[in-house]
Order: structure tokens, then C-alpha cells, then sequence
């Protein structure tokens, strides 16, 4: 008992500690992506430790209410996440757990931003939903068929298959379609660039966040890092076969964002319809024929 | 009891200090361009003299941002929506002002439109010479807001709470009428 919400703290102070660091250094990798010389590594600190140190307006209890929701509804998350073999619920780290559990911190989100009152978070929040209805169904599918072929929706199960014999039974080998699929969804997860519709700083003034100022804002940046680290950690255990050690764990997931940043930063943004289409239209149609060869020729199990 | 209070004092002091690190080196930037010095701000943040290196960034809108910049001339319009998008920004909030226009009014000072003297209606902590200021004297300029910002200078914020009738007044001496509210909940 005690073990398991140490661990659990555990897990989250690393998540915290790991992407917020990692996002400095993504900074700085963009900068010099763009040949400057960017930021110290450690500037995301300091960005969210600055937002907590002012103070902040308030748009009523719904407002307020709905950020602590966020992050609460995040950190719990974070808690089932296996994480290198850790856990703090050894045994309840099913796939559909987290399905719904995110779902709580980001509804917290979009109440609270509608909360404010303000047009331009409502357009944020709805294109998030919209975004969502898009990416959500192609990677629903590849998840069902990795499921169905590997007959356990336990994360640390899928792992522990996926380490049976090192890189060849690894999903990335396995079901490569599915896997470029997966990381299309992710992208749109994560609000990288092709898929940044609901943040669009120069379009709708940052979406969801556009009352937000001081210690709200601040909180809300962290339930950002948490949100990103379960997404990313979620990916790095269903397709690159997890981790046995934190070192593996960490390059992995260094991989898996950095190249997604990358992406983010050659691409321009699309209109949300052209999302919906684009996701409707390519990564679907891979994913159905993923989840046939799966179900019906038995290939990648 | 008088160790209780010194201990207090003791906190908030470093509490203080820890704070005002951590705003000295992460500024969010609101830019308000009314005029034409805001030309010179693309160069300040790109890869030439790379803003981001000190910590600054844009944001998109004034709740989020730490320091307002106005680059260049008001009229009497733009100064009515800087007056609201300054009130609603969180604090501590900075000012700074670019070019001698927000000093005298520039070309236009002779213009019904146009104020002259930008610190009647809005408490200013730094303000940039050059007509344009040349990047590096926007550098310049953010350098020393941020060494106001680490010497406890830059209290322009606490002296508009302080004096807010006199500010207040000139306001509506300029403009006839303001109202300062929270638009979506009425
Ligand atoms: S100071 Fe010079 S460059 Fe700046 S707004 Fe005035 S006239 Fe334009």
C-alpha cells in the first residue's frame, strides 16, 4: 500500500521532471532547427514556476473548479501508468483505464475554458473536440487489432510480449502500417503541427487558453506536461516494445517527440475540416486494412 | 512574538527573491504595434538576435503576458483598447515604450488624434531610444527591464494601483469615458 503511492509519487515527479526538461530541450533543438540559438535547456521551468508566481483572475467557481479537475483528473493518470516495469496499481493498467481516465482532465479543460466566457476558447474547445472525433477512430482501430492479436489489453502484458525477442517482435515491426498510423493520431493527440487547429495562437489567440493568466495558466502548463508524457509513454509501450530500463525508456521516448517537433516545425497548420478529411480519408483506410490482416490473415500476432 | 514576524518577513523576502528569478528570466511579451517601430521586433525575436535565448516570447493575448509593449504613436482609439488590454493583464506587469513618439507624440503631436505623452494615461518602466530603435537598442532596452526586474525597479504596476485616480482621471480627461469590466459576465 504504502510501496504503491510512493511509486506512484514517484511516477509522477519523474513524468514532471522528464518532460518538462525534455520541452527546454526541444526548445533548443527547435532553435537551432531554426538557426538560432534558442533558450537554456531548463527555460520550461522557469516559464511554469513564473505563471504560478503571479496572480490570477478569476471567471467564476466553474472556471476555477474546472482547471483543478484538469490537472487532478491528469495526475491520477499519470499514477496507473506503468513506467519501466513500476507501477503503483500493479495489475490495473488496462488500455480502456486510461481511455476514460484522460477523458476526465480533458473535459476539466473545456469546462473550465468555456467557464470563461469568452468566444474564442468556446471555437478552441469545440475544434479540440472536432480533432478529437478525428484522430480518436483510426487509432482506436489499430489498438483493437494490436488487442485482438495479442489477446490482453494490459499495458505491461503488451510490453512484456513485445520484449519477448528483442526488436523483431517489437509492433513497429510487427505492424508497421499501424504504427504510422498510430503516430499520425499522436501528432493530433499531442497538438503538433499538421493538427494544431485548437491552439492556433494567430488565429483564434491560443484556443482554450486565451483567459488564462498567472497560477491558472501556470497549472495548466504543468497538466500539459503530464498529458503529453502519458500520450508519448503510451505510444513508446504499445509500438517500441516499452522499456526494461530507464535509459531505454528515456531514449525511446526522446525519439518518439523530438521527431514529432520536428515534424511540427516544417509543416504548416491545416483548417480543422481539412483534419477531419485527412483523417477520414488516409490514416482510416490504413488502419481498417491493418486490423484485416490482423484479424483475418493473422499477420503480426 | 517579534521572532515569529522576523521569521515571516524572512519568508516572504525569499519567496520574493525566488519570484522574481523566475519573472526575470521568463518574460511573455503582449505586442501592441500601433506604429511603425513595431518593424523592428521581427528582427529582435528571429534568428539574428534570437529574443527567445533571454527567455522572452510572444503570447497571444494580454492575460497571458507579462510586459506590453507599445511601439510607436497612440491615437486616441488604440490608447482606449491599451488601457483595457493593460487592466486586464495579471501582475506584475511591465510597460515598455518604443521611440520618442510615445514621448512627445512624434510627426503626428500637433493632431487632435494623437496623444503626446504616453505616462499621463499608463505607468512605463522602460522606454527604447531611436526613431526606429535599432535592434540592438531593443535588446538593449530588454536587458535593462530585465535588471530592473532583478533589482525590484520595475514597479510601474504598484505605482498605477497607487495613483490610479490621478491616472484614471487623465484617462477620461483624454477620452471621455471608460469602462473597464469583465465583458462576458454581465
Ligand atoms: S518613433 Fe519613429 S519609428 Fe517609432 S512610431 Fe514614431 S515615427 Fe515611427
Amino acid at each position: 500500500m504504502i510501496t504503491g503511492i510512493l511509486t506512484g509519487f514517484g511516477i509522477l515527479l519523474f513524468a514532471f521532471v522528464w518532460q518538462t526538461s525534455l520541452d527546454g530541450i526541444n526548445r533548443k533543438i527547435v532553435g537551432r532547427f531554426q538557426k538560432r540559438i534558442g533558450p537554456k535547456w531548463y527555460q520550461q521551468f522557469r516559464d511554469i514556476f513564473k505563471a504560478l508566481s503571479k496572480t490570477g483572475v478569476t471567471h467564476g467557481w466553474v472556471f476555477d473548479f474546472g482547471v483543478m479537475m484538469a490537472l487532478g483528473g491528469i495526475m491520477a493518470t499519470v499514477m496507473f501508468l506503468p513506467v519501466v516495469g513500476y507501477s503503483a496499481f500493479p495489475g490495473m493498467d488496462n488500455f480502456f483505464i486510461f481511455v476514460y481516465l484522460l477523458a476526465v482532465g480533458m473535459l476539466g479543460m473545456a469546462m473550465s475554458s468555456v467557464g470563461s466566457g469568452n468566444p474564442l476558447a468556446g471555437i478552441g474547445v469545440m475544434r479540440a473536440l472536432t480533432q478529437m472525433v478525428g484522430y480518436e477512430v483510426p487509432f482506436m482501430i489499430v489498438i483493437l487489432g494490436i488487442i485482438f492479436g495479442h489477446n490482453t489489453s494490459s499495458l505491461s502484458e503488451l510490453a512484456a510480449i513485445q520484449q519477448a525477442s528483442g526488436i523483431m517482435t517489437w509492433n513497429l515491426v510487427k505492424m508497421p502500417i499501424g504504427t504510422v498510423v498510430a503516430y499520425i493520431s499522436l501528432l493530433g493527440m499531442l497538438g503538433k503541427k499538421p493538427f494544431e487547429t485548437f491552439i492556433a495562437p494567430a488565429e483564434i489567440a491560443s484556443g482554450p487558453m486565451v483567459e488564462y493568466g498567472g497560477k491558472q495558466l501556470g497549472m495548466l502548463m504543468i497538466m500539459h506536461e503530464f498529458a503529453t508524457f502519458i500520450e508519448v509513454t503510451l505510444f513508446v509501450t504499445l509500438f517500441l516494445g516499452g522499456a526494461t530500463t530507464l535509459f531505454g525508456f528515456i531514449a525511446k521516448y526522446f525519439v518518439v517527440y523530438i521527431l514529432a517537433s520536428l515534424i511540427s516545425n516544417a509543416l504548416a497548420r491545416f483548417k480543422i475540416d481539412q483534419v477531419i478529411k485527412f483523417y477520414y480519408k488516409v490514416p482510416i483506410t490504413l488502419a481498417i486494412v491493418q486490423a484485416l490482416m490482423v484479424v483475418f490473415l493473422g499477420w503480426g500476432v | 512574538m517579534d521572532n515569529t514576524v522576523e521569521k515571516q518577513e524572512n519568508i516572504r523576502k525569499g519567496w520574493d527573491g525566488i519570484s522574481r528569478f523566475f519573472r526575470a528570466n521568463s518574460i511573455w511579451m503582449l505586442m501592441y504595434c500601433t506604429g511603425c517601430c513595431a518593424i523592428e521586433l521581427p528582427q529582435a525575436m528571429t534568428s539574428r538576435y534570437d529574443m527567445e535565448r533571454l527567455g522572452m516570447g510572444p503570447m497571444a493575448t494580454p492575460r497571458q503576458a507579462d510586459v506590453l509593449l507599445i511601439t510607436g504613436y497612440l491615437s486616441l482609439k488604440t490608447l482606449r483598447r491599451i488601457i483595457y488590454a493593460y487592466e486586464q493583464m495579471s501582475t506584475p506587469k511591465y510597460l515598455v515604450a518604443f521611440g520618442p513618439c510615445t514621448l512627445n507624440g512624434g510627426i503626428y503631436y500637433d493632431s487632435h488624434a494623437v496623444i503626446n505623452r504616453l505616462d499621463q494615461y499608463l505607468p512605463i518602466d522602460v522606454y527604447i531610444a531611436g526613431c526606429m530603435p535599432k535592434p540592438e537598442a531593443v535588446m538593449n532596452g530588454f536587458n535593462d527591464l530585465i535588471g530592473m526586474i532583478k533589482r525590484k525597479e520595475a514597479n510601474g504596476w504598484k505605482k498605477y494601483e497607487q495613483n490610479k485616480d490621478w491616472y484614471r482621471k487623465n484617462q477620461i480627461q483624454a477620452l471621455g469615458e471608460l469602462r473597464i469590466k469583465d465583458e462576458f459576465h454581465e
